[in-house]
């Protein structure tokens, strides 16, 4: 993985010393609020329901074992001895004290972690696959480009300040892991006529006014991504809203303006950009390559794994994928234990899979969307001693992309923007289908809540998705069906009025009786539900 | 009755107005009346609170009870947490929130 150079160091260095003066400044008066709060929220640091909450970024959800015991000394030593991991493949923290914000952030800055850009109307954390390099079924590993543009976003003074936050996610397959076509910009590494680039996506995202992004252009040379990238940011930057800030989105700009209108402007602008030499030499493009080259393989292995422990097998069948090394394999670490809190983790939880990881995965760990850890780089032969280690954890709980593996934002036990509680409601349907076997029995199901219209729990591409709202002061749970973040892309649709914190449970439940009734060979829920229609569910919903 | 609550400037926590200072129990706020503005004001610039705003409340025999569901759970802590709230020996004390 990526190793910071002294160039990077350096600025990591110089934003503590000027976060610790800024803050200072704060404490002490010399800054009011009005001007401090900026400074703060472009450092990670939010004013939240009950504390301040920092967001650590996790450069596209990858990190090794020392940076990963590092989010748990500040779990231990600076918060509640927990941490969340986001759907923005971040980690945040709850019970900040702003006093001790420079600290935390001089503790990870010796591990190359910051929280530069988590927040603010900035380019924000590049996203990925939480698969990548170890996928077959990708045509390269996307996270050397996803690391060019970090360092090409990270204090870019162009972007500093953009009409409002911008979101960027990079894949290289067909099969999408990372919600790609639901960022500002979605990249999908392609292959043309043996060369290597870029299809770009521009204006999706999720939000109050969801919007699934469509293809700008089909083919970016590879050797030209920056550039063009530049012209999509240069053209929205021009003409991006900034009166409205719930219409200042790109994709808002790209709906407005027309897929074509705008494609125009950017080809026009690509054109004069390419004459700048902006994009970086092959030697750099190669130099970040090399930071991302295979592990040290063993040749030779078996594939052959001991199934007749029923609980491991059953582990295996759900959190293990296949790996492109023979005798490797990819395991997800669930995140999301029956009754628990979607994608929070204890300090001794972290250090357990920093430990693992540095024991069992060539000492590297990803963050995924969906809130749970993935170790890349598994030898078939380590995987039962993995679980076992797991297990007595309760990191072993096998759900992954099951109805019990729920995507759930803070919602209103944390956050100041929320206008209901989602955690619950995500615990009260984990425990409704607490059995793994009902929830193999369903099949992959995609359930994301959202305690507010903001979507950070991603409700729209849920094949299930919850939004909680706020019905005169009582919390109020609307029902999407029929999402997808992935390459069957899809927006949900709502089935109609809400429910309360019983109902929606009991809704949910429904919802798969309808399923389970009217389902094929081999049908997911979302293949029902595009098969047949919202009718049947609504009439079973509200009958 | 309206109560007047915030973060402390420094460590972040949830406080409310007691007509002398400022608590991290709810049921230490008193009535602001209409002064609740300039007395986060001054407050503010004393930088003793952060973000502080006036709420409606109720009060009774139970204590004081803030309107709205948001700032109950800022009164008591985040309801899945409860051994992270002000009641952690309290496992019902959530049921106060809803």
């Amino acid at each position: 993985m990526y190793q910071y150079d002294q160039y990077d160091q350096a600025m990591v260095d110089a934003r503590v010393a000027e976060f610790r003066d800024q803050t200072a400044r704060r404490l002490s008066g010399q800054l009011t609020e009005a001007q401090f709060r900026p400074i703060r929220l472009m450092n990670g640091l939010y004013l939240q329901l009950h504390a301040y909450m920092l967001r650590v970024a996790v450069p596209y959800g990858t990190l090794n074992s020392r940076q990963m015991r590092m989010l748990a000394h500040i779990a231990r030593t600076y918060d509640r001895g927990y941490g969340h991991f986001t759907t923005r493949q971040n980690i945040q923290y709850n019970w900040i004290k702003l006093a001790e914000a420079p600290d935390i952030l001089a503790d990870l800055a010796t591990v190359g972690m910051h929280a530069i850009q988590t927040s603010g109307n900035c380019i924000r954390n590049i996203s990925s696959d939480q698969y990548a390099g170890v996928s077959a079924d990708e045509i390269a590993d996307p996270r050397p480009l996803a690391e060019l543009l970090r360092q090409w976003s990270s204090f870019h003074p162009e972007f500093t300040y953009l009409p409002r936050k911008f979101k960027i996610c990079v894949i290289a397959s067909a099969q999408d892991r990372a919600a790609m076509r639901l960022h500002d910009i979605g990249i999908e590494l392609v292959e043309r006529d043996g060369a290597s680039g870029a299809r770009i996506f521009v204006g999706g995202g999720m939000g109050r006014t969801p919007m699934i992004a469509p293809e700008i252009r089909d083919f970016v040379p590879f050797a030209e991504v920056v550039s063009y990238l530049e012209a999509c940011l240069r053209v929205y930057n021009r003409y991006g809203r900034r009166d409205n800030k719930f219409k200042a989105r790109i994709k808002i700009l790209v709906h407005e303006m027309g897929a074509d209108t705008y494609r125009a402007h950017v080809e026009e602008e690509f054109a004069h950009m390419k004459t700048l030499g902006l994009d970086p030499p092959l030697a750099e493009l190669e130099r970040i390559a090399a930071h991302f080259a295979p592990p040290p393989y063993e040749t030779g292995l078996s594939d052959a794994i001991d199934r007749s422990d029923k609980d491991f097998a059953l582990w295996l069948d759900t959190q293990v994928k296949p790996h492109k090394q023979p005798g490797y394999a990819i395991v997800n670490i669930s995140l999301k234990p029956i009754g628990g809190i979607p994608g929070d983790a204890s300090a001794e939880q972290i250090d357990l899979m920093a430990d693992l990881a540095e024991t069992y995965s060539f000492d590297e760990l990803r963050v995924t969307h969906a809130q749970n850890i993935v170790l890349a780089h598994v030898r078939k032969a380590d995987l039962h001693a993995l679980w076992k280690a797991l297990e007595a954890a309760d990191l072993a709980t096998p759900n992954l992309d099951l109805i019990s593996d729920i995507i759930a934002c803070p919602g209103l036990d944390y956050c100041s923007l929320a206008n209901a509680r989602s955690i619950p409601i995500a615990q009260r349907i984990a425990q409704r289908f607490a059995d793994i076997g009902r929830q193999k029995a369903l099949g992959e199901l995609k359930l994301k809540i959202s305690g507010c219209i903001n979507a950070c729990g991603h409700h729209h591409a849920g094949h299930i998705g919850i939004l909680g709202v706020d019905r005169k002061g009582v919390e109020n749970y609307q029902l999407l069906l029929g999402g997808s973040g992935a390459e069957d892309v899809a927006l949900g649709q709502i089935t109609g009025p809400g429910f309360d914190e019983d109902g929606i449970v009991d809704a949910v439940e429904k919802a798969t009786d309808v399923y389970l009734a009217n389902r094929t060979d081999g049908e997911r829920f979302v293949d029902t539900f595009r098969r047949i229609g919202m009718a049947p569910f609504k009439e079973a919903l509200y009958a | 009755m309206k109560i007047l609550t915030g973060n402390d400037l420094a460590t972040g926590d949830v406080i409310w107005w007691t007509g002398e200072g400022w608590s991290i129990h709810v049921n230490d706020a008193v009535d602001v009346g209409d002064k609740g503005e300039a007395i986060a004001q001054a407050e503010s610039a004393a930088r003793r609170v952060n973000e502080a705003y006036v709420i409606e409340a109720t009060i009774d025999a139970n204590g004081v009870r803030p309107a709205h569901i948001k700032d109950r759970i800022r009164a008591l802590g985040p309801t899945v947490r409860p051994d992270l709230s002000l009641k952690p020996a309290d496992p019902t004390a959530g049921n106060w929130v809803i």
